[in-house]
């Protein structure tokens, strides 16, 4: 177990220095010098030298990669272009925002799909089933956001169960947060739901074919029980894949989705960073983004081999 | 009184009649064998005792486990019956168990379903019984996780599961048919033991006539879903009533006669071949690294000569049977055909000089193609495939030379048996006139009346082609009648090497002995009486 | 032919029908404003209502349909045209460092979800459909790479592709005239499966300005400039959102269908 997870964490570390250095570098052939877009058309040419200097800009690319990397180890990420303040600060801030509703659309799409799958996979082919099946079929077509629009119209508008939009923050507790992320974190969740509930589905009606299950069901276990002592941890497997995916999913459906509910999370910010060419922002927010990803999908591999012993004892 | 009667089962599964008005018994301590080729409906009758049959099933008719007819008992009574009251094994014992659990906690949970122990004195239980089964506690324990085991041991596990509340009827559908044989034999004795001992019934379900004339107390002949004949086992042996029993018995034993060999000329030359895996560590008792296959291997083919390679799973023929094709490098000595060496290059030269029949008659053809380009493949390594009417002759007097009509190259595969595809596989290796084919389990996935055809094939074959080939099999009656010549590999080595009658008349190597005596053997049966 | 089938195969085409006639004929120019008229609900003159501009809502989404389709379409070929290469070479070279590599590059790729992708490149080069295109064109690479190598590699074990190595026959010829015919239903089903996402791809990147951007019309778009105006004028977003879940439900329908449609042929054969 422990070799296979330092294995995994090799393979994370890897990941993570390949995926920095195409960020780094394909931010580096944008075109255009940030000093000279920061301080105008006008600006004097020692002027745009120094402040090339103060952001580091005349180093070397290797250089620069080295510190930029180093730096966001340390927690470091640089100064805005436009705000001239730590990015650090200003992306701490949203990821708290983000991050949050994206986990809590995941555990919602979890909490919902597992029912519905071991449901549907149980009842098949009965009217139950066809329910649940018809029921994912429109909600893997709904996209998240149009989604959204329409509970901000029942919920918000109509019945004002819940405000349009905005955060209260965290400091006003926690209770009040969860309560402006529960409409959009169920707009997220749905959809994806839909998609896990099917996975979840084929994935048991798969086990139920496996010659373990009929031995279980030879030593006096009914359908039901062979069904959850025996096949729900096998079927297990492909879900886990499926909901490590939709964390990259949820995560870019977040900062789109934060756009409905003016949620100050890490779209709003990236969003105007691009239109003011804060490649800094951008590049720290793309690589935040890709390490929550990886990371996620690091976990899964060690539920993996909780789920599974036979990755245990392979290397 | 009997423990199981079925009377007038009829099983019907949508609008298909799988079962025709079955009857059959078993007694307390009586060992009765289900017996038949594939689709006979033999391994349906024992669901149907379990009340395993698929949802769309319908059956009629009585099965009775002392007294009661289970066939009016409700699901939720079943479940309180199967595991407690019958057990059962099966065919595949590496999927039969859940490979995310111990085996400790899947034996422990017959016993906890019927609640009939509590949990600390079930796991005392199912220590007991992984004991009995042969699986001492040192080497076995409960925490082990299914695929840390081999097929045998896994098949213990599985009997240990089946055994756990001593069931009066165990039912075993084809428990040792994806065993090697010496493993096989353990596991027929180990059954053969707690029969007697729990005074149980056991119905095994076999294709094998040797396994069941060695085994049963009785013996129940099944065709098409019917009965076709039943009776002990010695007087049905002495005396076979109906002509599809002796069939099946004279195909079992088949015999066939081959051409004298020509004088040895070398063909195919081994020398010091060596074939080492990089493999990922499979269990944790594996040794990570590099796993020997083949270990410097060396035998002569001669022209015209048939040679047999047997040995268990596991023990490298196929290994062997890759490189020889060039499907795999060897890490160290060579092989050469007619002088030329084989590598995994492409080799047009090697390529129409050597073809391959394998095993499974349902993987081995594109299920997109149709049977003229299927056998035509091998027309890519000529230097001037034949083209229009040529081809089509040729594919044509191919097919009849292995039994089939020249229609039937405009067929697709799925339209032909288990049977005829092996002769469509055959027509392939043929229709370049290789100088040796390569037959890799060839006749293993069939049943014994096509088999026994296949091998006349061969024989004929051979008598007008002049055939040389090596035939892999772990079959050893087979390969007995079907080669002049015999090696033996055991764990990556041929421990024994003769003209085949030689090595199984008076086997040297301990091994081969070993895995003569392991096979079961029909005894000589006088066909001609009945 | 099953019901779901007929039913996504109709609607698809309906869709696909729309945006070929806006090439001739809309009812109205989408791009005509006509202020007196805004904000109609749906009526005999709009069909289906007009939007704050008074641009008549029914020529949008006939229009809106050719981004959509041509966005998804375009990245799916992306996807398709390198993935499924890749996919091939890797199972051809199982555990080489071909294999490997590409492999490694696929995870890398899993890891940059389109949106993200889109991100860097609008940074970059600054917005457009093209940019929707790539994005979401690069992000299908590794998902055909991934399902063709290893629908490939369970061939590659099969005894009628040994025995074309036995008949002396190449790694990529074997791959053409073997494995690929014989993948080749699962990477169509594979194909409107990520046709359909791709649609919901493009919807988000265009309503959070990533994607096609002014006069280019698109679905995405419209329900963005909705947005401020869902409390008095729903229609404006529930016309293109319907008009979004109609199309990709049909192609979904369509993918099961097909699925179910050319599996049973698969497994006779098998059997």
């Amino acid at each position: 177990m422990l070799r296979y997870a330092l294995k995994r964490g090799l393979s994370l570390a890897v990941s993570l220095v390949v995926a920095s250095l195409v960020i780094f570098f394909v931010i580096e052939v944008a075109p255009g010098d940030p000093a000279s877009f920061m301080l105008g058309l006008n600006a004097e040419p020692d002027t745009v030298a120094a402040l090339r200097s103060e952001l580091g800009l005349d180093q070397s690319k290797l250089a620069r990669y080295l510190s930029w990397v180093s730096g966001m180890v340390t927690g470091d990420f640089g100064m805005s272009y436009t705000y001239r303040t730590p990015v650090a600060g200003m992306i701490s801030d949203r990821l708290w925002v983000s991050l949050p509703l994206a986990l809590y659309a995941l555990a919602l799409s979890t909490l919902i799909a597992f029912p519905a799958g071991i449901y549907a996979a149980a009842r098949r082919g009965k009217p139950g089933d066809m329910a649940v099946m018809g029921a994912t079929q429109l909600g893997v077509a709904v996209p998240n956001f149009w989604f959204a629009m329409i509970l901000v119209l029942i919920f918000a508008i109509n019945l004002r169960w819940f405000g349009a939009g905005g955060f209260a923050g965290w400091d006003k507790g926690f209770d009040t947060a969860m309560h402006s992320l529960t409409l959009p974190a169920i707009a997220l969740a749905l959809p994806q739901a839909a998609i896990l509930a099917r996975v979840m589905r084929s994935a048991l009606l798969d086990i139920l074919g496996e010659d373990f299950m009929r031995t279980a069901r030879a030593k006096g276990l009914s359908r039901r029980q062979a069904l959850w002592r025996h096949g729900l941890r096998n079927a297990l497997i492909p879900v886990l894949t499926i909901i490590g995916l939709q964390f990259s999913f949820l995560l870019a459906g977040a900062i789109i989705i934060e756009q409905v509910f003016f949620l100050p999370g890490l779209g709003r910010l990236v969003f105007q960073a691009i239109s003011s060419r804060d490649l800094i922002v951008v590049e720290s927010v793309v690589m935040i983004l890709v390490f929550a990803v990886i990371t996620v999908n690091f976990l899964v591999d060690l539920a993996y081999a909780l789920v599974d012993p036979r990755l245990r004892s392979r290397t | 009184m009997s423990l199981l009667q079925i009377s007038n089962l009829c099983l019907w599964i949508g609008s298909h009649e799988i079962l025709k008005d079955i009857n059959l018994e078993v007694a307390p301590g009586e060992i009765v064998a289900v017996t038949g080729e594939s689709g006979s409906g033999k391994s349906m009758s024992a669901f149907s005792v379990m009340g395993l049959l698929p949802d769309s099933a319908v059956a009629t008719g009585q099965i009775t486990l002392e007294g009661q007819d289970l066939l009016t008992l409700t699901e939720t009574q079943m479940c309180g019956l199967r595991g407690r009251d019958i057990g059962m094994v099966f065919q595949e014992p590496m999927s039969a168990l859940n490979p995310v659990k111990t085996i400790g906690d899947q034996v422990m949970e017959t016993i906890l379903i019927h609640k009939a122990l509590p949990p600390d004195l079930a796991r005392k239980r199912a220590r007991e019984l992984l004991d009995r089964v042969g699986l001492p506690a040192d080497r076995f324990p409960l925490s082990r996780y299914p695929h840390e085991l081999s097929g045998g041991q896994r098949q213990r596990v599985v009997i240990a599961m089946a055994i756990a509340l001593r069931p009066k009827l165990l039912i075993a559908d084809e428990p040792t048919t994806a065993l090697d044989v010496t493993t096989q034999a353990q596991i027929l004795a180990l059954l053969r033991d707690l029969v007697q001992e729990y005074d149980m019934g056991l119905m095994i379900i076999t294709h094998d006539l040797a396994v069941v004339a060695d085994l049963a107390d009785r013996i129940v002949v099944m065709r098409h879903g019917v009965v076709v004949e039943a009776g002990s086992t010695q007087g049905l042996l002495a005396n076979m009533q109906h002509p599809y029993t002796r069939m099946l018995f004279a195909a079992s034993n088949h015999q066939v006669t081959l051409p004298s060999a020509p004088p040895a000329s070398p063909l195919l030359e081994v020398k010091g071949a060596v074939r080492d895996y990089a493999l990922p560590r499979k269990s944790l008792f594996a040794r990570p690294g590099h796993f020997r296959a083949v270990k410097q291997v060396s035998f002569t083919l001669n022209r015209g000569e048939r040679l047999g390679l047997v040995g268990e799973s596991g023990c490298g023929k196929s290994t062997l049977t890759r490189a020889i094709l060039g499907l795999e490098p060897l890490q160290g000595g060579n092989i050469t055909l007619d002088g030329i060496p084989i590598t995994t290059e492409p080799n047009p030269e090697i390529r129409r000089r050597m073809q391959v029949v394998f095993q499974d008659p349902f993987g081995s053809f594109n299920p997109r193609h149709r049977v003229d380009r299927l056998v035509s493949e091998p027309f890519h390594t000529l230097p001037n495939p034949p083209r229009g009417r040529d081809r089509t002759e040729l594919i044509a007097e191919t097919l009849r030379a292995v039994g089939l009509r020249p229609e039937d190259a405009q067929k697709y595969i799925h339209q032909f048996s288990g049977g005829q595809r092996q002769r469509i596989a055959i027509a392939r290796a043929l229709i370049t006139r290789p100088e040796l084919i390569l037959f890799d389990e060839a006749v293993s996935a069939l049943d014994v009346s096509v088999r026994a055809q296949i091998l006349d094939l061969l024989a004929e074959l051979c008598e007008a082609y002049q055939l040389t080939y090596l035939f892999i099999s772990h079959d050893l009656s087979v390969v007995r009648t079907i080669t002049d010549r015999c090696l033996v590999m055991q764990k990556g080595e041929i421990v024994e090497a003769g003209p085949t009658e030689q090595i199984f008349g008076t086997p040297q190597h301990p091994y081969t002995r070993s895995l003569i005596s392991a096979a079961p053997v029909l005894p000589e049966i006088d066909l001609g009486a009945a | 032919m099953s019901r779901n089938l007929l039913l996504g195969a109709l609607l698809s085409s309906l869709v696909v029908l729309a945006a070929l006639v806006s090439f001739i004929w809309t009812p109205f120019d989408h791009t005509a404003m006509d202020i007196p008229s805004k904000l109609q609900r749906p009526n005999s003159i709009h069909w289906l209502g007009t939007d704050h501009f008074g641009r008549d809502i029914f020529s949008m989404i006939m229009v809106g349909a050719r981004t959509s389709i041509a966005v998804a379409l375009v990245a799916v070929g992306i996807g398709m045209g390198l993935g499924i290469p890749l996919g091939l070479t890797a199972a051809a070279k199982k555990g080489s460092w071909l294999d490997e590599l590409i492999m490694r590059a696929n995870d890398l790729v899993f890891a940059f979800p389109s949106l993200v992708i889109a991100i860097l490149i609008t940074a970059i080069f600054g917005a457009g459909a093209i940019n929707a295109i790539i994005a979401i064109g690069i992000f299908n690479i590794p998902v055909f790479a991934r399902i063709t190598r290893g629908a490939a590699l369970s061939l590659w074990e099969r005894e009628f592709i040994l025995a074309a190595r036995v008949a002396g026959k190449g790694a990529a010829r074997i791959s053409a005239e073997h494995i690929l015919p014989n993948v080749a239903n699962l990477l169509i089903v594979q194909g409107t499966i990520q046709f359909s996402l791709g649609i919901l791809a493009e919807a988000g990147l265009s309503y959070v300005g990533l994607g096609a951007q002014p006069p280019t019309p698109s679905w995405g778009r419209m329900l963005a400039d909705a947005q401020t105006m869902v409390s008095f004028a729903p229609h404006l977003a529930l016309i293109p959102g319907t008009a979004i879940v109609v199309t990709v439900l049909g192609l979904n329908l369509m993918g099961d269908g097909l699925r179910d449609w050319l599996d049973p042929k698969l497994r006779v054969s098998r059997q």
